[in-house]
């Protein structure tokens, strides 16, 4: 995958946009593979799709460095590849193969890779808020600095360690940004039935400086991140972005019928209206910056490396018997 | 809908016997409420609890929040003060988040107030592995609260055991927790319409036999059985007992089927090291000393995070086969 910005590296914000399209495209046809893989009962256990979300994943992580720090959630795929991790660990780690990037012990939830600053996705609702500050805690002690991100969904905000860390960052004034992801639902209950009062005012209660954007428009995404990652850089204290999205799939792969708690024609008007890819695809060409020839390419292209990332994990060996009881102490 | 098997009684699954219990406790007792995450509309994942919304209404069957710690504080104190809630928490991994509510709070306050307080509340929760869910949704960590005074552990391994345990958890007067095996949601068997219980504390026979003794907790019942019937080719007759609740714990069964047979092993899904089958084994080995043939064998899950990768979970939990192999040795076969 085309990796974020380099420190240095003077940007001209065709490239940028070229870099972003691109990025979302993959992680689209990333997660298109994964459901084909489950569908055709290759795939161990269950995942949760990031469709329809590309562009927050994209978006924050095109504002950071490669050295920066993210945590992410059940629904990490798209944070993973978006931070640079390469599609074919990732297909063996999904599939349980000792070439994944846990060695197949951690699975679609838990993809953890140092070499892109991704400290691990996260199968606990919100249980990354601790570990996201304290990257910043030892960014900010140890001078590297970093930034840090927390990626989470609108129901990690039921959690309180959310608020404890929060307030915490602030007193600290430490390097870390909280990414909510609303995409409207829990698993399968709408967020307004769980989340009480106005969602920003709980950040902005704790001083942090706090935003809302369209999880639908890369740019913009991008626009507030960057904003929020430098002013944490540069020590003036941690922030909270609001990014509004959707998810095209069920909560999970398995979840098929969702008509008893969204319909159908909802799902559609995302899908046709609101999609982060369609849209950006149309500005793109809008602008010149791109036709769709050009565009058809990027995405033939990144069809082809996904299709033999997926042929690699499935030919790659499972991890021997004795590598259950290796990793459990350092 | 309910089946009728060859002898002529209902056939239920361990899901419908469990919605069953609540519904009929529901029915009986209105202070009796359900919350959890997705338990409402959705009925929760695993689809336990569907139909109670339509019957109970929003006010007994309350969707919350993903806020483990929060509504279960809310259960504590709901319960003091004169309801009998039933707390959800979906998978047995996220009884984490709820500790200092039910070991600091929950748990203790009967005691602390010298009685003055109590505490009729039930936790519903699950356990089990190899649903290829990986190290945070695969743990089965029961022992924690068996641990903890104050709390009664209910561990059912069938459908009528399912029902009529947690009726009695739910009409008992202090916190239970109650685990349910998430494999275990689509297991058959018979069960009787209309109001039963089991009590907490007694022990069940759930096959007679002579030679040794597998004294099993709720997935591993089945593994057990399974083991038996290995063993009974081979001319071994096994005795599986399941104490079906750990705390309180009928010792007396455990013991005297140890020794009739002269020989047990103890089987649970938590983890071996410092779990429940070092307590179930210590009852044995004290109660039945004079009568054992040889030291009492333990089996549980490995002393590692559950792993994604389905050939390295697979062995990390006893299976049949393993089973079957540790009691032929035992046996000297
Ligand atoms: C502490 C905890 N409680 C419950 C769950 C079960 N669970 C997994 S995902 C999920 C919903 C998460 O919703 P949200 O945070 O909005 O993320 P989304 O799935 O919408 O991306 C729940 C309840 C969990 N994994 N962890």
């Amino acid at each position: 995958m085309t990796s974020a910005t380099q420190p240095g590296e003077v940007l001209n914000d065709v490239a940028l946009w070229l870099r972003m399209y691109t990025n979302m495209v993959a992680v689209r046809l990333f997660e298109t593979q994964v459901n084909e893989l489950y569908t055709r009962a290759l795939m161990p256990g269950l995942a949760h799709l990031y469709i329809g979300e590309e562009a927050v994943a994209v978006g924050v992580c095109e504002a950071l460095e490669r050295s920066d720090y993210i945590t992410s959630t059940h629904r990490g795929h798209g944070h993973c590849l978006a931070k640079g991790a390469s599609p074919d660990r990732m297909f063996a780690e999904l599939l349980g193969k000792e070439a994944g990037y846990c060695k197949g012990k951690g699975g679609s939830m838990h993809i953890a890779d140092p070499a892109t600053g991704n400290l691990g996705a996260n199968a606990i609702v919100c249980g990354s808020a601790g570990i996201a500050t304290g990257a910043a805690f030892s960014a900010k002690h140890l001078g590297t600095g970093r930034v840090s991100v927390c990626f989470f969904g609108e129901g990690a905000l039921g959690q309180g360690i959310l608020y404890e860390v929060m307030n915490l960052a602030e007193l600290f004034k430490l390097p870390v940004i909280y990414v909510c992801e609303n995409n409207l639902y829990t698993e399968y209950t709408h967020y307004s039935e769980t989340t009480a009062g106005d969602i920003l005012s709980r950040a902005t209660a704790f001083g942090l400086l706090a935003a809302t954007v369209d999880g639908q428009d890369v740019r913009a995404v991008y626009e507030a991140a960057h904003i929020l990652i430098e002013r944490a850089r540069s020590g003036v204290g941690p922030g909270f972005l609001l990014c509004n999205t959707y998810r095209y799939h069920g909560h999970h792969v398995g979840d098929i019928n969702r008509e008893y708690y969204r319909s159908k024609k909802e799902e559609q008007r995302w899908k046709n209206e609101r999609d982060p890819i369609a849209n950006f695809a149309k500005w793109l060409m809008d602008q010149k910056v791109a036709d769709k020839t050009k565009l058809d390419a990027i995405e033939a292209e990144f069809a082809d490396e996904m299709r033999k990332a997926v042929e690699f994990a499935v030919a790659a060996p499972y991890p021997v018997h004795r590598e259950v009881g290796e990793d459990v102490y350092a | 809908m309910p089946e009728t098997n060859a002898a002529g009684q209902r056939e239920l699954t361990f899901a419908q016997a469990i919605r069953e219990a609540l519904a009929e406790e529901m029915r009986r007792d209105k202070t009796v409420c359900i919350m959890g995450e997705d338990v409402a509309e959705a009925g929760t994942p695993f689809k336990v609890l569907s139909g109670l919304l339509e019957e109970f209404g929003k006010e007994r069957v309350l969707d919350t929040p993903i806020s483990e710690a929060g509504f279960t504080g809310l259960a504590v104190g709901a319960a003091m003060t004169g309801m009998r809630p039933v707390v959800d928490i979906m998978f047995g991994d996220f009884i984490t988040l709820t500790m200092d509510q039910m070991v600091n709070q929950a748990a203790k306050i009967h005691y602390m107030s010298g009685g003055a307080w109590k505490v009729p509340m039930v936790m519903r929760t699950t356990l089990g592995a190899t649903r290829r869910s990986a190290a945070q949704h695969s743990q089965s960590l029961h022992a924690w609260f068996c641990h903890v005074p104050g709390l009664k552990v209910v561990l059912p391994s069938t459908p009528y055991d399912a029902k009529g345990l947690l009726k009695a958890a739910i009409r008992d007067e202090n916190p239970v927790v109650f685990f349910e095996d998430k494999m275990m949601y689509k297991l058959k068997g018979a069960v009787p319409e209309g109001d039963y219980t089991v009590p907490l504390g007694a022990a069940d026979v759930k096959r007679v036999g002579e030679d040794i003794t597998l004294v099993a907790t709720s997935s591993m019942v089945q593994v057990a059985l399974g083991a038996a019937t290995l063993l009974e080719e081979i001319g071994i007759s096994a005795e599986v007992v399941d104490p079906r609740t750990l705390w309180p714990l009928d010792e007396k069964t455990l013991i005297e089927s140890a020794k009739k047979t002269s020989r047990a092993i103890v089987l649970d899904e938590g983890y071996e090291r410092y779990g429940v089958t070092a307590e179930l084994a210590s009852v044995i080995a004290t109660g039945a000393f004079y009568d054992l043939d040889a030291p009492v064998k333990r089996m549980g899950a490995m002393h590692v995070p559950i792993p994604f990768s389905p050939p390295l979970e697979d062995a990390t939990v006893p299976t049949e086969q393993t089973v079957f192999e540790a009691a032929r040795t035992l046996c000297g076969r």
